[in-house]
């Protein structure tokens, strides 16, 4: 038989590279390209099934419809909120964006218990992909999905006449922070599903995290309206920041009360210990 | 080659006073076992006699409790991203998308195991060839039959040439027909590669046809082993392999096996099915 050839040979390295050790810094630059790589894998596999399956982010579109259609109206009329400048409905509006990424981020765990109970969970661990990687390809998909929610609530919002701020910087602010929300939610929300396992169980979960995270936020009421103890569990609630930065970038006049380079360092910082915590979580959702 | 012709083959598989608990419960008892380069090792054992908790924490799935064990030289504990690179796992329960095409499957695990840019599209053509699924390569794998599940995911685990395959259960819930090309591009990976090959199965139909060393597992414990004949004239000269296997694992029921392995394994047979 002729030997095959080299990088035939079983456990040889697929990329053939010779077997003297890279330096430090070589080394560190390819773990970068790997783990980049690994990112986008896992986000193209979330292209792809959106692209052949969009409905689901059609039936999303319903609950931030009744939310500015219903419960904006009735408040903008009723001008009960003090809102400074803004109308309610400018407002409201990075509220609402912001609720509707949250509510799918916050599901996104029963992914993994699906994915888990088929076998899928298994191979991807058991490939020589980061851990890491794997995790916040996951956070990214869940950014992917989320940017079609700031489409609709955005053509929603204009309809309604919000006034929305259409400058390159303000697009691509409003891009990073809900990506940055969804990808915070979505590891979150993994991290719980590594620990409860079953999706019953983890449905009720969910249920039960979505409600107290919007309302102790300043989504649909401003801090100032807060008692102290509220005002303190939102401070501590990542999605106050999110909705802070989005409401500075995306309307017109809108003002970010926090600090936008506050809300930018408490999201990343955020979502880093969580991904830190998701990696080390992720292997034992198979245990 | 070189040496002399009857020099040992070097272990692909090492495993040395390997256990696991799950609690009160020990899955894996001091296990050791060593399986030659270029085997095809069958792993028998009853529901819950530890075969899928050895092979979880042979591919670094499981942290074992105690004792170590080295795949294709490389320590599970130590080496975990070493072992994971020059491994191939197929598992018990489905394990492509059903979302994506086979061909996008197939890229996806050549992305994750870096296989070169421009060796990747000739790979999992390949690949394709090789396990007779080039006419439906762009089909959902949603709409594949079991047995084309399977044989793609025999694609998915060689895109990447490991030394080491492990198959858990490899052909459950398929029927003859497709069980039987299943088996033929088993032997044709060890033939084409050299791979290393361990598989669990409750066949032992499977395992006669296929294996040429078994091991019977049996309350996590190693209770026989060597060639299906060997065993067969250990077990008290039995007829068949069958007749060998209720020799060393018992006749009794098993108690092993949870309600969600139990659940899982019945929900793999009805997909494939």
């Amino acid at each position: 038989m002729t030997p095959p050839r080299r990088d035939e040979r079983p456990g040889a390295l697929v990329d053939g590279t010779p077997s003297r050790q890279p330096g430090p810094l070589r080394r560190a630059a390819l773990a970068c390209r790997d783990f980049t790589q690994q990112v986008l894998v896992i986000a193209w596999i979330e292209t792809k099934k959106i692209q052949r399956d969009p409905t689901e982010l059609l039936t999303r579109a319903v609950q931030p419809i009744l939310w500015l259609g219903i419960f904006g109206v009735v408040m903008n009329r009723a001008r009960a909120i003090p809102t400074g400048a803004l109308s309610y409905l400018d407002f409201m509006l990075p509220g609402i964006l912001s609720q509707s990424v949250l509510f799918i981020a916050i599901f996104y765990g029963i992914a993994l218990i699906w994915e888990r109970d088929l076998g899928l969970l298994h191979k991807f661990l058991v490939s020589p992909a980061y851990r890491g990687a794997l995790v916040t390809g996951k956070a990214v998909s869940a950014g992917i999905r989320a940017i079609s929610q700031a489409v609709i609530v955005c053509l929603l919002g204009l309809v309604m006449g919000a006034h929305l701020r259409f400058t390159p910087l303000a697009l691509g602010g409003m891009l990073l922070f809900i990506v940055l929300g969804a990808a915070i939610f979505s590891t979150f929300s993994l991290i719980i599903a590594c620990i409860v396992k079953t999706r019953e169980r983890f449905m009720g979960i969910g249920q039960v995290l979505t409600m107290p995270l919007f309302f102790a936020s300043n989504a649909i009421y401003p801090l100032s309206l807060m008692p102290d103890w509220l005002r303190l569990v939102a401070r501590a609630n990542p999605l106050t920041y999110q909705v802070d930065a989005l409401r500075a970038l995306m309307i017109q006049g809108g003002q970010s009360t926090l600090g936008l380079g506050l809300d930018l360092l408490v999201e990343v910082l955020v979502l880093v210990g969580l991904i830190t915590l998701g990696a080390w979580m992720y292997p034992k959702a198979i245990r | 080659m070189s040496g002399p012709a009857a020099a040992p083959r070097p272990a692909a598989i090492r495993i040395e006073g390997l256990s696991r608990n799950f609690g009160a419960l020990v899955a894996v008892d001091h296990l050791d076992l060593t399986i030659p380069a270029g085997s095809l090792f069958g792993l028998l054992g009853p529901n819950g006699a530890g075969k899928t908790t050895t092979i979880k924490m042979l591919t670094t799935l499981l942290p074992p409790t105690a004792g170590n064990a080295e795949v294709a030289g490389f320590d599970v504990q130590r080496q975990p991203r070493e072992v994971r690179r020059s491994i191939g796992y197929i598992p018990q329960l489905i394990s492509a998308d059903g979302a994506l095409t086979a061909r996008e499957n197939l890229m996806v695990f050549a992305r994750l195991y870096a296989v070169p840019r421009h060796e990747r599209k000739e790979r999992i053509q390949q690949a394709l060839a090789m396990i007779g699924l080039v006419e439906v390569a762009d089909t959902l794998v949603r709409r594949y039959s079991g047995g084309m599940i399977r044989r793609l995911e025999i694609a998915q685990a060689i895109l990447h040439r490991p030394s080491v395959l492990f198959l858990d259960e490899p052909t459950v819930g398929l029927d003859p027909v497709a069980r039987r090309a299943v088996w033929e591009h088993v032997k044709e990976l060890r033939a084409r590669f050299g791979a290393t090959i361990l598989l669990t199965t409750h066949y032992m139909e499977e395992a006669e046809a296929l294996c040429d060393q078994l091991a019977i597992m049996h309350q996590g414990k190693v209770v026989a082993q060597g060639s299906p004949a060997q065993l067969m004239f250990e077990a008290d000269e039995a007829d068949t392999l069958d007749d060998a296997f209720v020799y060393f694992a018992g006749s009794a029921i098993e108690t092993g096996g949870t309600y969600r392995d139990t659940a899982q394994t019945r929900r793999t047979a009805r997909r494939l099915g």
